[in-house]
């Protein structure tokens, strides 16, 4: 599940684990150290805000096999959420206050986390709840969903692009040497690592993380021991829509820019780092979301134009030799 | 007497496939789209009637090329309108590249097809191997994957601002068949053009009803229902799921070539936009899945609506002005709004759409 089991050696099955550190090696050699570690961190920095907002989809996934196509609308509102709480906080953003910038900053991910959990929680109710077990039905739904919460985002903030200015502390870059690193990807990828180490305890040390483990691999004998699988569910996908958020505030910063297609935009990325990482495998979903930012920070740099195209090119690799993802979960 | 009406019934039943509508007020809803559609230009002239009209053909083809995917093999894709785009594409840059002329139509619809064919095998092959649900989230990357292309190999697509070009003369609005009027209608390019839609439209639905009550459609059916039993059966579900979505890819990209030529014009938001695929989507379950009318129905309603609900609503919006929030749904813009509600509601309540709510309607 995670990237400690996944890299053990597993029945002599190391090369996924191998695919990683070898992108990141290939690119070396078309580019000077200097640039190439700049972009590593970009990339992972990338990379951790896309797990923020794939590992909740991997999550509801594989504990209940409902794909959720709506996923990217709470990436949205948590961006939306955190433009009108910066707007609110403009003082404590704009101030020469390293602490009171963070708390903007923090406030910010709290009211997108509540916002998108909230969301979700009647996502699940109203849209998800009658659809267990029918996948065909169950991308309709979500894409109307979608398509109504979409326009729901727009009639609330309108149509219009709004900017989101990040906090004023973390702009610019520091300087390692000749490696030139932006403050705000510093923070992305702590933030990313927390959540994943966060995540990682909660699956692995806790009670509620251990029935979680044990309902993706077999549903029916969680509930056959007599565990409320459906109410776990409903805390996973609360919990994934408000990871969502979080990565839509994160990822809206990053930009500075919020439109009303930046979870729609995301949702393509999330769809191919799911399908490179084993859908529903947290561990595969960190490593896919880590290949996903480093490659697109690579390509990026050497031909712009194809960066979209080298991340699915890589998917089709990827699907072509481990037809079930890099890492698949064990399933009955 | 009874004779003549009998062979005019087994006419019908050749004509289509075996598979009638079904209920008086299907049979003379279907009836009427048809006679309207095809005295469109003398009923209601005007250039916006016969655009409407057009369009409708268009997504007729479209919305049912969707459904032998949705329908018929319960697959979801999100790349339809890659396909309707490469075809309108397969036109325009035809037009553009070589010269105007109809060898250059037939060169471009061919080409776009051919590719059409070829993607939608690749992805089929690719993604289908594993599970159906791998192809809906395949289709939605390469679908972004084409639109960025189009927009950025500018030389050969025009990039954002897409492709304008001139097409066959005979299609021109300036062309007269005639001097004069037929019961007050100029017979002119755009009439023309209009009933080269509206007959290879109609052709094509009739093709895919042929194929969808084939014995290759009844497998589809088959494998939709039981993907697993079908395979036990000794059917390849892949091969069949990946024919079902080269034919649907194909029928796509010819409708795309009518669009280009109603258009003489394509670009990345006219024919390869989101908003496309949503509008596709909506038609086929609005209408009914799984029963080649429906998309039929679907879009009707929804080229009617995204054409004429708009001013119902501002009315609306009008009407609730001093409300909070309330004019903000009832933005014209936000029209898209209630047919996604609609859409939710359909999914739950009425899996089969209006088509299914007919047939019910006649057997209750």
């Amino acid at each position: 599940m995670s990237v400690a089991t996944a890299l053990r050696w597993r029945g002599g099955d190391l090369a996924p684990s191998l695919v990683l550190p070898l992108v990141a090696l290939a690119a070396l050699p078309t580019m000077s150290f200097s640039t190439w570690l700049t972009f590593t961190i970009a990339g992972i920095a990338m990379g951790m805000m896309l797990f923020l907002m794939a590992s909740g989809l991997t999550l509801i996934f594989g504990l209940m096999d409902v794909l959720n196509f709506a996923h990217g609308a709470f990436v949205t509102l948590g961006a939306y959420v955190a433009v009108s709480v910066m707007a609110a906080l403009a003082g404590w953003s704009a101030a020469d206050s390293w602490w009171l910038n963070l708390a903007a900053l923090l406030v910010a991910l709290v009211a997108a986390i509540l916002a998108s959990g909230a969301a979700g929680l009647l996502f699940e109710r109203i849209i998800i709840r009658r659809v267990y077990g029918a996948h065909l039905r169950q991308i309709l739904v979500t894409v109307g969903g979608l398509i109504v919460a979409e326009q729901l985002i727009v009639a609330l903030w309108g149509a219009n692009p709004l900017s989101l200015p990040k906090p004023a502390s973390f702009r610019g870059s520091i300087l390692l040497g000749d490696v030139a690193i932006e403050t705000y990807r510093i923070i992305a990828l702590l933030l990313g690592l927390a959540v994943y180490v966060a995540l990682h305890l909660v699956l692995n040390r806790t009670r509620i993380g251990l029935l979680v483990r044990a309902g993706v691999e077999n549903r029916e004998m969680v509930e056959a021991l007599g565990y409320r699988i459906r109410r776990l569910f409903v805390g996973v996908f609360v919990a994934g829509t408000a990871l969502a958020g979080m990565g839509g505030v994160m990822w809206g910063l990053y930009q500075e820019l919020v439109t009303r297609a930046i979870g729609a935009d995301m949702t393509v990325l999330v769809f191919i780092i799911l399908i490179i990482g084993g859908l529903g495998s947290v561990g595969g979903c960190f490593v896919g979301a880590l290949l996903v930012g480093l490659l697109t920070n690579y390509v990026g740099f050497l031909a712009p134009k194809l960066a979209l195209g080298s991340n699915i090119l890589l998917m089709a690799a990827i699907l072509l030799w481990r037809p079930r993802g890099l890492f698949p979960v064990a399933k009955e | 007497m009874s004779d003549s009406s009998d062979r005019w019934r087994r006419r019908l039943d050749t004509l289509l496939s075996g598979d009638r509508p079904g209920g008086v007020l299907l049979d003379g809803l279907l009836l009427a789209v048809l006679v309207v559609l095809a005295l469109t230009p003398f009923l209601f002239p005007g250039t916006r009637s016969v655009a409407v009209a057009a369009r409708i053909c268009i997504f007729v083809v479209l919305a049912a090329s969707y459904d032998v995917m949705l329908g018929y093999t319960g697959i979801v894709s999100f790349a339809h309108t890659m396909f309707f785009g490469i075809g309108a594409y397969g036109v325009a840059i035809a037009l553009t590249k070589f010269g105007v002329g109809w060898g250059a139509v037939l060169l471009g619809t061919a080409a776009g097809v051919a590719l059409a064919v070829v993607l939608a095998a690749i992805i089929g092959l690719l993604s289908l191997r594993v599970r159906a649900i791998f192809f809906s989230m395949i289709t939605l990357a390469v679908a972004s994957l084409a639109q960025l292309l189009a927009t950025q190999l500018r030389d050969l697509t025009g990039g954002e601002d897409g492709l304008t070009f001139s097409v066959p003369q005979v299609l021109t609005p300036g062309f007269r068949l005639i001097e004069g009027t037929v019961l007050g209608v100029r017979l002119d390019g755009r009439l023309i053009t209009y009933y080269l839609i509206f007959a290879v439209a109609l052709a094509l639905f009739l093709l895919m009803l042929r194929i969808v009550n084939s014995p290759f459609g009844r497998v589809l059916e088959a494998i939709r229902e039981n993907a697993f039993r079908a395979e036990a059966l000794g059917y390849r579900t892949v091969v069949y799921r990946t024919l079902a979505g080269a034919l649907s890819a194909a029928m796509a990209a010819l409708a795309g070539a009518l669009m280009a030529l109603l258009l003489r014009y394509n670009g990345p938001a006219a024919t390869l936009s989101f908003d496309v695929m949503v509008d596709i989507l909506l038609m086929v379950v609005i209408g009914g899945m799984g029963t080649l009318y429906g998309p039929v129905l679907g879009a009707v309603v929804l080229v009617m609506a995204e054409y004429y609900l708009q001013p119902a609503m501002a009315t609306v919006a009008g009407a609730v002005a001093g409300w909070p929030l309330l004019p903000a749904l009832f933005d014209p813009d936000r029209w898209l709004l209630w047919l996604g509600l609609l859409f939710v509601l359909i999914v739950y309540f009425f899996p089969s759409g209006i088509v299914g709510k007919l047939r019910e309607m006649r057997s209750g």
